[in-house]
């Protein structure tokens, strides 16, 4: 099926594969938006209570703790495709799982990419809140659990910019999933992947094409989340 | 408000306490002993520390040197004393979610939360903006919230850190009714001011502070009627101390 649009003539525009609705193109976006989405999700339960834990625990070595950790948050996406792949392929520690070249290691990179952007972002805001509420919450004579539960959740606004700042870099990378997914016709084809494929094979319409929606996609996702933020923030101050 | 058997909370007894922070003495040698009765009133100017002598009778500060007591013991959790900062932080919540989570953390049982809620909303006069976002409402508002959300914690000892400061007659005149409510059901409140007429309204007995050192202690008749100190006279005739 994707076959039938790789073939397809020169002239076809970009718009055109765009507006056509083709069904290789959806089962592109759709694993897209799957792996990256999925990425983002295990991100935030790993990146979240680290990053709060961090925000709010003194030990020995934290400083360095957080200046590794907003490190990570460049990490280069061909490494981690890198560091994956070694331990996912057949001869590697986990290899005998059998997720090499499967959408399940792409959201094993991706996750990876993205849990130190979360983390990292959380631990600054949750530590900004917690500047401020301390004397209230020692006052309420609140525990630890419940200091993370509640700046958490009173920080929930701007933790949705985090989330979304790393889906942004889940959106965006081709290195990681190139690497580990393989970039396999209708099975780990993503968009990126598939954007970087088309250019180099010369079939720019198609790489303007999926350009297009992955950009279009990206905004959605952030109007979708503005427009959540906003909501509820009339409601909860 | 249900009244609680007499707590264990008071007298809070302040043994030669001092607190510095690097090279600067904050409180100095304080002996005060806090005991059940009509509201005491902290008064100094700025910088007398105050708000200092308010936090470690709180427990949230440990003095440098001394110790507080409260009931004779020390650690004492705080969960029969509450405090409202004289900038109370609105918990990013309703007014009401506000009150709810005091409850919650105070382990309240659950049915008792609207009433509760309705109870310490309705002595604040704040019934009206229940729902509203807490951080959105006027600055005095927002004190009377404070104000509820520390007695939601049926408080045995209730700190008030200038209360009053930067709030309009009104809602000074609001505030203070409710501080005399709350003294009349049995709540030992503890405020500091620099706000003389505050002072004379409410005070049963005055501490007077000046450079970190407790310069005079009184019942408030005999304070504003005949002061001890030249910087307590000037103080109850409305003069500048420095």
């Amino acid at each position: 099926m994707i076959g039938a649009i790789l073939h397809m003539p020169e002239n076809v525009s970009a718009l055109d594969l765009v507006l056509a609705g083709d069904p290789a193109l959806f089962a592109i976006v759709r694993l897209s938006l799957v792996v990256s989405l999925s990425a983002v999700t295990l991100a935030a339960i790993i990146g979240v209570p680290f990053g709060a834990l961090l925000a709010l625990t003194g030990f020995p070595g934290r400083q360095a703790v957080i200046v590794i950790l907003n490190a990570l948050m460049g990490l280069p996406p061909v490494v981690v495709g890198l560091g994956v792949f070694l331990v996912l392929s057949r001869s590697g520690p986990l290899g005998s799982w059998g997720l090499l070249f499967t959408p399940a290691a792409m959201v094993v990179a991706q996750t990876i990419l993205v849990a130190p952007i979360i983390a990292a972002l959380t631990r600054q805001t949750i530590e900004d809140l917690w500047t401020e509420y301390r004397d209230e919450l020692t006052a309420m004579n609140v525990g630890p659990l419940g200091r993370v539960a509640t700046l958490v959740w009173d920080a929930r606004f701007s933790l949705i910019t985090a989330l979304l700042a790393g889906f942004g870099r889940a959106a965006a990378e081709v290195g990681a999933i190139m690497i580990v997914g393989g970039n396999i016709e209708g099975f780990t084809r993503t968009m990126t992947t598939a954007i970087a494929l088309e250019t180099s094979k010369g079939d720019l319409p198609l790489a303007i094409g999926l350009g297009i929606v992955l950009i279009t996609l990206v905004i959605a996702v952030n109007i979708l989340a503005w427009t959540a933020r906003r909501a509820s923030e009339r409601l909860a101050g | 408000m249900s009244m609680r058997a007499p707590s264990s909370e008071l007298p809070i007894r302040f043994e030669n306490v001092s607190f510095s922070v690097g090279p600067v003495t904050i409180l100095d040698g304080i002996d005060l002993t806090l005991t059940p009765g009509a509201p005491t009133v902290v008064v100094g100017p700025n910088g007398s520390g105050k708000t200092t002598l308010l936090r470690a009778a709180m427990g949230l500060v440990s003095p440098s040197r001394g110790r507080v007591t409260w009931g004779g013991r020390t650690d004492v959790a705080p969960q029969r004393r509450a405090i409202v900062f004289q900038r109370p932080v609105m918990l990013r919540r309703s007014a009401s979610g506000n009150i709810r989570y005091a409850l919650r953390v105070a382990g309240t049982k659950r049915a008792e939360w609207k009433r509760r809620v309705d109870e310490v909303l309705g002595l604040v006069g704040l019934e009206q903006l229940a729902q509203r976002p807490a951080r959105r409402l006027s600055g005095g508002e927002q004190q009377r919230l404070a104000l509820a959300r520390a007695l939601a914690r049926e408080p045995a000892v209730l700190f008030l850190d200038e209360p009053t400061a930067s709030l309009d007659p009104a809602a000074t005149k609001a505030v203070e009714d409710v501080i005399h409510a709350v003294s009349e059901r049995g709540i030992k409140v503890v405020m500091s001011t620099h706000d003389i007429g505050g002072a004379r309204r409410l005070a049963g007995d005055i501490v007077m502070l000046h450079r970190g050192r407790v310069i005079e202690t009184a019942a408030a008749s005999s304070f504003f009627h005949a002061p001890a100190t030249a910087e307590a006279r000037k103080f109850v005739a409305g003069e500048l101390i420095i």
